[in-house]
């Protein structure tokens, strides 16, 4: 420890920190442009220049490190000249537009050119100015109010991991920008807006919507991946204007991704329901609360005394709150039936009572940046957890060793030490061969059943080097992605990755699918378990099952099942040959008219009170920050006049943090963690699979009904590649395809037409067919085989 | 870097003899610091273009480097010696920097200007000459000065300026 002094007053400090840091801990304010705590320091803006005893010159404070004895003034007069001189300087060539500029108000320039500047300019000269380059929907740019603090640079080569942003030019000529004209492709773009200290750098869509004093700040959770980053919204006038970051160090740090930033945009979609509708005959009519919760409880009454209990199933999306999925399935169970499930996107649910209380990483956030070897089954993990990404990232630039077995070569922003990519159906070859690599070595202590299933596995070069690149590394994890939870074999990939982490001593996770995924499984909206992981007498029917067996009766909550399942048609003519369909929705569309009964208006993220668990189980609580528009009700007042309508106990709840504390108690202090017991299949059956084989992909901007309406993230370069076929030259030129023309797709019997795509980054024997797709619905299921066909 | 559908195969733009001698710069340096060989790489590639660097080119170094194409343009526009539109078969530097404006560089441009009829940062109709105005080329002892291609013409009187220009094709 060096002990140092600041303005007077002593100070403990680590050696090797910079002078900055210790002002900033002890709540001592030194002006800064360029220095952030999260990027490398530059001390290019000189802004937090000080007096340091001995030295002749003032000293950049984030660049400074302390030594023992040192005595620093932030405010003397050698100090506060230093700091005036440079605002002068950093003023030279900004255009003073505060008047006009979407920063005014919450500027750092502004702020410190309060406190340091003159206020006359002795400059006379021109003042330069920049051409405005777009970066695309998310970003507004306003180059010369830029003071080339390259915060965004740094950001962009740090950060994203693949740098967009420079700093082209010299002396006088250098401009902050991306040279040429392009789309900025990171999926963590936004947060150069929070980091950007002027108004170079702003939210487009938030584009002169308001202004900073007028805004009032809530926090909420993000609802889209499993990480639950923490936000704040920005609030005028009853609606979002913004979304931001709040810091928390163990969740999402000072990010967050574009997703949970600029999603907002969705609740003001033009499709938004706001009445209550219920289907007479052929037609919509819009009604009243009672009018449309008495329809509801007619309608399964009806379906109950004809059909029974059984013939009732409930889906429901899992970027729902707990208290909403605690309902439902209270609900569901009150009215006998356990057909509740929120996994949508799951085919093989076989091993589901072995599953543990919930889908958890297995670790701490914080710890995957400490892990030594990492090995991601199935994710396509920059795109659908980027703070985990990020964590993994850092990881990796220490050192870290990143494998991965991924149905598609996808462009990661992190060094890769070794990658398998086959269609998922030749996963459980890889699989199996590394796991018999890694017990080859180890004999003693091993059921004697693993030994057996791998019996006749001889594995190849490639996966004994991954054994043994597994084998090295101080912290090692193996983690399952959302396309490995969508294997057609789930319960094969989750065993052999749960041998091949015992074999290698490394932790068993799952990277988690949505923000809620964890807190559906915990409320208890899956078949097989009550809340709290509870057990039950007989299991009820899977997501998969009531979608492509059909129900004579649905409740949907906050889905729609041909986007966001992967049985789509299957969904669609089921739901079409069901009695009584009840959609709790945000949306009024088409395809829910087509098939529904009762349309009842939900509110959406911010607009409610409710609680989501992230993929490391911590349950965050929030408040409604704007009141919703029409007669839209929160779900879970909604579901709880039902439970009253059909008489059932315990639904007397006032306020939706009853519901939570009473699932709380319920869970208690169940352990979390996955299970580490051998979890072996009977059998292994290796696959030789042969023709194309469909490999699909939910894209980033796609995954619940929220996010496919923020109108400026559709128009992002990750939300417009995800039409057509995608398939490799080499299958191009077998089949005698060229790109951008139609291709005649046939599975299963369907049969459409689809631009075809030349994408390198598929396998051969495989197409990439991203899901979540209106044009895509009709092929139906997520894993098939595929006939491609010219057209003539 | 957009999110890549395919590996861009720019690198088919640079020739096997440019290759070849980036290679040669490449062996200079550590194999994990590539882009150490990027401002021979990109005075190569503008050799061989004509004396200026296009977007593409500059994206195929970026490739052949595996750099950032934006790291690249910050190099390309930062050095004066890299031409980002096209150029005279002769590229006339003149330097106004301290030692040869003291010793009369204003009348050595004004020459020029006149001679070849365009004004500085300018390229004649015939594309013959360009007429570019540098920083510091470090021969300060021969002030004023001029380059021409990789020829550098020290204490230049207008007479001499015109001698020089007759040499040329």
């Amino acid at each position: 420890m060096a002990t140092i002094e600041i303005d007077g007053k002593p100070y403990q400090a680590q050696p090797g920190q910079m002078l900055i840091e210790v002002a900033d801990a002890n709540g001592i304010n030194i002006p800064r442009f360029c220095y952030h705590k999260k990027l490398s320091i530059a001390a290019n803006c000189r802004m937090c220049l000080v007096e340091v005893e001995k030295a002749p010159k003032p000293m950049p404070a984030c660049a400074t490190p302390v030594m023992d004895g040192m005595k620093v003034w932030t405010r003397s007069a050698k100090a506060l000249t230093a700091q005036q001189a440079v605002m002068e300087f950093l003023l030279i060539n900004h255009p003073l537009d505060c008047p006009i500029c979407d920063q005014g108000g919450e500027c750092e320039l502004q702020d410190v050119a309060v406190g340091y500047g003159k206020d006359v300019s002795r400059y006379h000269e021109g003042k330069r100015v920049v051409i405005d380059k777009n970066l695309g929907p998310l970003i507004a740019t306003e180059m010369t109010r830029c003071i080339h603090c390259t915060r965004c640079v740094r950001f962009s080569q740090e950060i994203t991991g693949i740098q967009e942003m420079g700093a082209p030019g010299r002396g006088e000529h250098t401009y902050i920008g991306t040279y040429i004209e392009k789309n900025i492709a990171s999926e963590l773009s936004g947060n150069m807006i929070d980091l950007c200290p002027v108004g170079a750098l702003t939210s487009k869509p938030f584009r002169f919507a308001a202004r900073a004093w007028e805004i009032q700040q809530h926090d909420t959770i993000a609802p889209h991946d499993s990480l639950g980053s923490n936000l704040h919204l920005h609030i005028y006038r009853n609606q979002i204007m913004r979304v931001a970051p709040k810091e928390n160090e163990a969740i999402n740090e000072v990010w967050i991704s574009d997703r949970d930033r600029f999603s907002y945009q969705g609740l003001t979609a033009e499709d938004r329901l706001t009445v209550p509708l219920i289907k007479i005959g052929e037609t919509w009519q819009a009604t009243s609360w009672e009018k449309a919760l008495a329809f509801v409880k007619e309608g399964l009454k009806k379906v109950i005394s004809a059909h029974g209990n059984q013939a009732v199933g409930a889906l429901a999306s899992p970027t729902a709150t707990v208290e909403e999925l605690y309902l439902l399935q209270k609900l569901m169970r009150g009215i006998g039936s356990h057909n509740i499930d929120h996994r949508l996107r799951q085919v093989d649910f076989s091993d589901q009572n072995a599953a543990p209380l919930f889908p958890y990483l297995g670790q701490a956030i914080a710890d995957l940046e400490h892990c030594g070897t990492a090995l991601i089954i199935g994710s396509h993990l920059r795109k659908e957890q980027p703070l985990l990404n990020h964590r993994l990232r850092k990881a990796s630039l220490r050192g870290a060793k990143i494998i991965l077995i991924n149905p598609i070569d996808y462009e990661f922003n992190l060094p890769i030490a070794t990658k398998i990519i086959a269609p998922p159906a030749a996963w459980l070859n890889h699989l199996a061969g590394i796991a018999k690599a890694l017990l080859e070595n180890r004999s003693s202590l091993i059921p004697h059943s693993v030994e057996a299933l791998l019996a006749t596995v001889s594995p190849d070069a490639q996966q004994r080097a991954l054994a043994q690149t597994l084998r090295t590394g101080n912290k090692r994890t193996v983690l399952l992605g959302n396309l490995a939870t969508a294997h057609p074999q789930f319960s094969v990939v989750r065993a052999l990755a749960a041998i091949i982490a015992k074999l290698s001593g490394a932790t068993l996770g799952y990277l988690g699918e949505a923000n809620n995924t964890a807190g559906a499984w915990l409320a208890g909206a899956i078949p097989h378990r009550g809340a709290a992981g509870n057990p039950i007498a007989a299991a009820g029917l899977d997501a998969y099952t009531m979608l492509t067996q059909g129900m004579k009766s649905y409740i949907l909550l906050g889905l729609e099942p041909e986007l966001d399942s992967c049985s789509g048609t299957a969904a669609l003519k089921h739901l079409q040959q069901a009695d009584f369909v009840v959609s709790l929705t945000a949306y009024r569309t088409a395809t829910i008219e087509n098939y529904a009964d009762v349309m009842l208006p939900i509110s959406l993220f911010a607009e409610t009170s409710g609680t989501y668990i992230n993929v490391v189980g911590n349950w965050q609580s929030f408040k409604g920050a704007i009141q919703p528009r029409g007669d839209i009700r929160p779900a879970w007042k909604i579901l709880r006049v039902l439970g009253n309508l059909f008489n059932l106990d315990g639904f007397e709840y006032t306020a939706s943090d009853q519901i939570c504390d009473e699932l709380r108690q319920q869970v208690g202090n169940k352990i979390i963690g996955n299970k580490t017991a051998w979890q072996i299949p009977t059998h292994l059956e290796l696959n030789s699979t042969s023709g194309l084989q469909r490999i699909t992909e939910m894209p980033i901007y796609s995954v619940d009904a929220l996010v496919r309406r923020a109108i400026a993230l559709q128009h992002t370069l990750d939300a417009t590649q995800v039409t057509g076929i995608h398939i490799n030259t080499q299958v191009a030129t077998q089949l005698g395809l060229t790109a951008n023309n139609p291709v005649i797709v046939k599975q299963n019997g369907a049969v459409i037409n689809l631009p075809v795509v030349i994408d390198e980054r598929v396998p051969d024997e495989a197409v990439l067919i991203y899901a979540g797709q209106v044009a895509q619905i009709e092929l139906g299921a997520w894993h098939d085989q595929i006939e491609l066909t010219a057209t003539c | 870097m957009s999110t890549r559908l395919a590996k861009s195969d720019t690198t088919t733009l640079l020739s096997a003899e440019t290759r070849t001698a980036i290679d040669r710069w490449l062996a200079k340096y550590p194999p994990d610091h590539k882009q150490s060989a990027v401002m021979g790489a990109l005075s190569i590639v503008q050799a061989a273009n004509g004396g200026w660097l296009t977007t593409e080119l500059m994206d195929a170094v970026a490739d052949y480097l595996a750099m950032p194409p934006i790291a690249v343009y910050e190099v390309a526009t930062f050095y004066s010696m890299y031409e980002l539109q096209p150029v005279g078969r002769h590229k006339i530097c003149v330097c106004t920097n301290v030692s040869c404006m003291l010793c009369g560089s204003e009348d050595i441009v004004a020459h020029l200007e006149t001679k070849i009829g365009v004004k500085l940062g300018e390229t004649t109709a015939d594309n013959k000459f360009t007429l570019k105005e540098v920083e510091c080329l470090g021969a300060c002892g021969g002030a004023p000065m001029m380059q021409i291609g990789r020829e550098y013409h020290e204490n230049l009187t207008p007479t001499k300026v015109d001698e020089i220009l007759a040499k040329l094709e």
